[in-house]
């Protein structure tokens, strides 16, 4: 370290020299206290260690393990499981209490409302948002329009087993497709869509007439749909007076449901989340403000 | 600023490093060593015992007077109880605490240095052993150089057992803050504390065994700030321990300056003893004038004092005064001493004015709180009804030690507004009655639903108020209601 130049002494401070200079300017040598030097050579060593002790160099396809055999992965995965066994205890007073008991329950709530949001987030916002307001064709779950009902018993049926899944007890009701299979034809289709408008208060086209419209919704949707255009909840047959449609409200959007439906699924989620998830889904959904 | 050529002098020219000189500070004795031991005394009394003090707070809470309760987000201090939220009343501390540093260093330079940093007064109670087991300055340096003999050892093995017992007891003194203090003091005997205690009192036992039995003077040279700071906070009006060079100038020994006074020729009343360098904490020669490494400890004052009452001259010649006041005896006028300036006046004010605001919210502390949380996904939620809905996650806080029940009701919107709380029964007007446990908080999810087909505006700003069922606490907190009608 120590260099073979000429000593040489700053005359104003009295110290010596480094030996280096810029345009006249010498860098003065003020040495710095021994105990500082000695930390800074016990980082160095300090390096060296953990070098042997912990993973830190990268090889070309792996990396230097460390004797230690610290590895941040496992530590997560005992952290996930310890995590899973510390909520089993309020997980099973889930599955133990009935879906009308749990809100009464403030831990219990607080609990359910908690993973409910956790499991809202990773399994359901994708479709319904991450609010639960739905999109066009993904029902809105934030007001108080409900297909296949918004009871909690209702809300806990469509988490199990879906709508139009394979599931044996999934909801099934399909919407026929009046056009694509040629039940009706197109001017019959035209007419009872336009009836069906001229009820739900949007604007019809000119010229149609609405009286064979009205025989045409009898004899065809009334079963489902309800003599008063009011729905089925136990077929999913949808209100056609609701301000909701899945499908849009407007007299193209009817049409092409009438003539070529689309007929959405829900998932079955009783073999994909535990039943204290399903359940605290329900109440999470529940919480949203439009259950019933 | 102390330019130190000597140190590189007596040095290694070829090195790039610098090993500390050990400094010997001899033994004084006079006001300011009093001075220092009472407040040494004092601090250290208070560190060490302060957490045995127990306070009762009732059956389900802690009985120690000072705590803080990280596990359960509490901090105590007797009768006061802080919340992590209300955490600004360490802020207020912290503000006082500058202040009052600047203030000190205003009036009479670095009485924290001195007399109350931790930093000196451990490195006090350290020296105090060291004198005790190898005697003074004299005795330890020439110990130093004596060969390693049995005496030696026995010394040295004193020493160090008595620094790690105080360095140990400091290290233990501070995890009792953050615990119930009888309670770890029998797990630590028995080794049944916690791990994490175990590792910070090792911690603070090699903090306070190297800082205040080696590092000493070098933490304040070289690792503290304040010293730089201070530099730019004192003025020529501020009192510092101070050389009157202006009466031991030029100085010589007692009989050279007696031969002189004898001519007449001018001779100063410091006879060059060297004694207030050699009490020194730090090292430093008071004589060169105000410098980084002087910690204003007073010890100098004290050593000086007292030469001077052996030679028959008035004391004084260190004392605590100002640059100015020994121009102005140069130029034959009084001394003058202002503690009162525009600059202390305007820190003592801040200190004053700070410590009425916390003292005025600590008395006007609330013992419920709430907090309020638009949902921001949907703002709003029109329905088939013609209602509009909004949800609000709402956050009540009972700081209380028995469960409490509010009662929540929502100002400010039309008559027939259904307000429900998920979870919660309504009471017989409709209102939410929300119960919230003893010292913890509640949230719950409230839905504020506008009458049908009402017109409602964009935004209408509503108040959350809770009234405690018992004694009526009212807490409020104000937020909006949102609509789809025109901004």
């Amino acid at each position: 370290m120590a260099d073979t130049h000429d000593k040489e002494i700053d005359q104003i401070s009295g110290v010596e020299t480094t030996g280096h200079e810029w345009d006249g300017l010498k860098e003065l040598n003020n040495p710095l206290p021994k105990w500082w030097l000695y930390l800074f050579y016990a980082t160095m060593v300090w390096a060296v260690i953990y070098w042997v002790l912990y993973p830190s160099w990268p090889l070309v396809s792996s990396y230097t393990k460390g004797i230690l055999g610290a590895n941040q992965r496992e530590e997560a995965i005992a952290a996930y499981d310890k995590g899973v066994e510390a909520r089993s205890e309020f997980a099973d007073k889930i599955v133990a209490t009935s879906l009308e008991d749990i809100s009464k329950d403030q831990e219990l709530l607080q609990f359910a409302l908690a993973n409910g949001q956790a499991a809202f987030g990773d399994n359901c916002a994708p479709c319904h948002g991450s609010g639960g307001t739905g999109a066009e064709g993904y029902p809105n779950l934030q007001d108080d329009t409900w297909i296949w009902g918004g009871t909690l018993d209702d809300i806990h049926t469509t988490l199990l087993y879906g709508i139009r899944t394979e599931n044996d007890d999934a909801r099934i009701g399909d919407m026929p497709a009046f056009g694509r299979d040629e039940l009706l034809s197109r001017d019959e289709i035209n007419q009872v869509s336009n009836f069906v408008a001229s009820r739900a208060g949007v604007e019809t086209d000119e010229g149609i007439d609405l009286a064979a419209g009205q025989v045409l919704y009898e004899d065809n949707c009334a079963a489902c749909h309800g003599d008063n255009l009011e729905g089925i909840q136990e077929v999913g047959a949808p209100s056609l007076m609701s301000a909701n449609y899945l499908y849009g409200k407007t007299l193209p959007q009817i049409k092409a449901q009438v003539s070529n439906p689309r007929n959405g699924v829900m998932p079955a989620w009783v073999d994909r989340l535990d039943p204290a998830t399903v359940k605290s889904l329900t109440v999470y959904v529940h919480s949203f403000g439009g259950g019933q | 600023m102390s330019t130190d050529t000597e140190t590189h002098e007596g040095g290694h020219p070829d090195t790039w490093f610098e090993s500390a000189k050990k400094i010997y500070p001899m033994a004084t004795h006079g006001l300011f060593r009093r001075i220092k031991w009472t407040l040494l005394f004092i601090t250290l009394g208070i560190y060490y015992f302060l957490p045995f003090i127990r306070y009762d707070r009732g059956p389900d809470a802690p009985g120690q007077a000072v705590l803080i309760d990280i596990e359960h987000a509490r901090g105590y201090f007797f009768f006061i109880e802080i919340w992590p939220q209300e955490v600004y009343y360490l802020t207020g501390l912290l503000i006082i605490a500058a202040v009052a540093l600047f203030l000190m260093n205003a009036v009479a330079g670095r009485i924290w240095c001195g007399y109350l940093c931790p930093q000196t007064v451990w490195t006090d109670l350290f020296l105090w052993v060291e004198r005790k087991v190898e005697g003074d300055r004299r005795e330890r340096i020439a110990l130093d150089k004596d060969p390693w003999t049995f005496g030696k050892v026995r010394k040295r093995v004193t020493k160090h057992f008595f620094w790690l017992m105080i360095a140990w007891w400091t290290g233990g003194a501070w995890v009792l803050y953050f615990n119930d203090a009888p309670t770890l003091v029998w797990q630590l005997l028995t080794f049944q504390a916690p791990m994490i205690a175990y590792i910070w009192i090792a911690i603070l036992t090699s903090t306070t065994y190297l800082l205040a039995g080696f590092m000493r003077e070098q933490v304040c040279i070289y690792m503290c700030p304040w010293p730089r700071i201070q530099a730019a906070l004192t003025d020529e009006k501020a009192l510092n321990v101070t050389y009157r060079w202006d009466r031991g100038e030029p100085r010589g020994s007692l009989k050279q300056n007696k031969k002189l006074e004898a001519q007449g020729l001018p001779a100063g009343d410091c006879i060059d003893c060297f004694q207030c360098f050699q009490v020194c904490p730090t090292g430093v020669d008071i004589r060169k004038g105000m410098q980084l490494d002087c910690i204003q400890c007073g010890l100098c004052i004290d050593a000086c004092d007292n030469i001077m009452t052996k030679i028959g001259k008035p004391t004084g010649l260190i004392g605590y005064d100002t640059d100015e006041n020994i121009e102005r005896r140069l130029e034959g006028k009084e001394p003058v001493y202002e503690i009162v300036r525009v600059r202390t006046v305007i820190y003592a004010a801040i200190i004053v004015v700070v410590g009425a605001i916390m003292l005025f919210t600590l008395l006007n502390r609330d013992f419920a709180d709430i907090s309020v949380l638009h949902d921001r996904n949907p703002v709003f939620v029109e329905q088939s009804d013609g209602t509009v809905r909004n949800g609000y996650a709402v956050r009540l806080s009972n700081k209380r030690r028995h469960t409490r029940s509010f009662m929540l009701h929502v100002e400010g919107m039309p008559a027939n507004t259904l307000v429900e709380a998920v979870g919660a029964e309504a009471n017989f007007a409709g209102r939410p009655i929300i119960e919230v446990g003893p010292d913890t908080t509640r949230e719950v999810r409230v839905l504020v639903t506008s009458p049908p087909w009402t017109e409602m505006p964009h935004s209408t700003h509503v108040t959350f108020r809770i009234t405690e069922s018992v004694m009526g606490e009212v807490v409020t907190t104000n937020d909006t209601f949102k609509a789809p009608g025109k901004p």
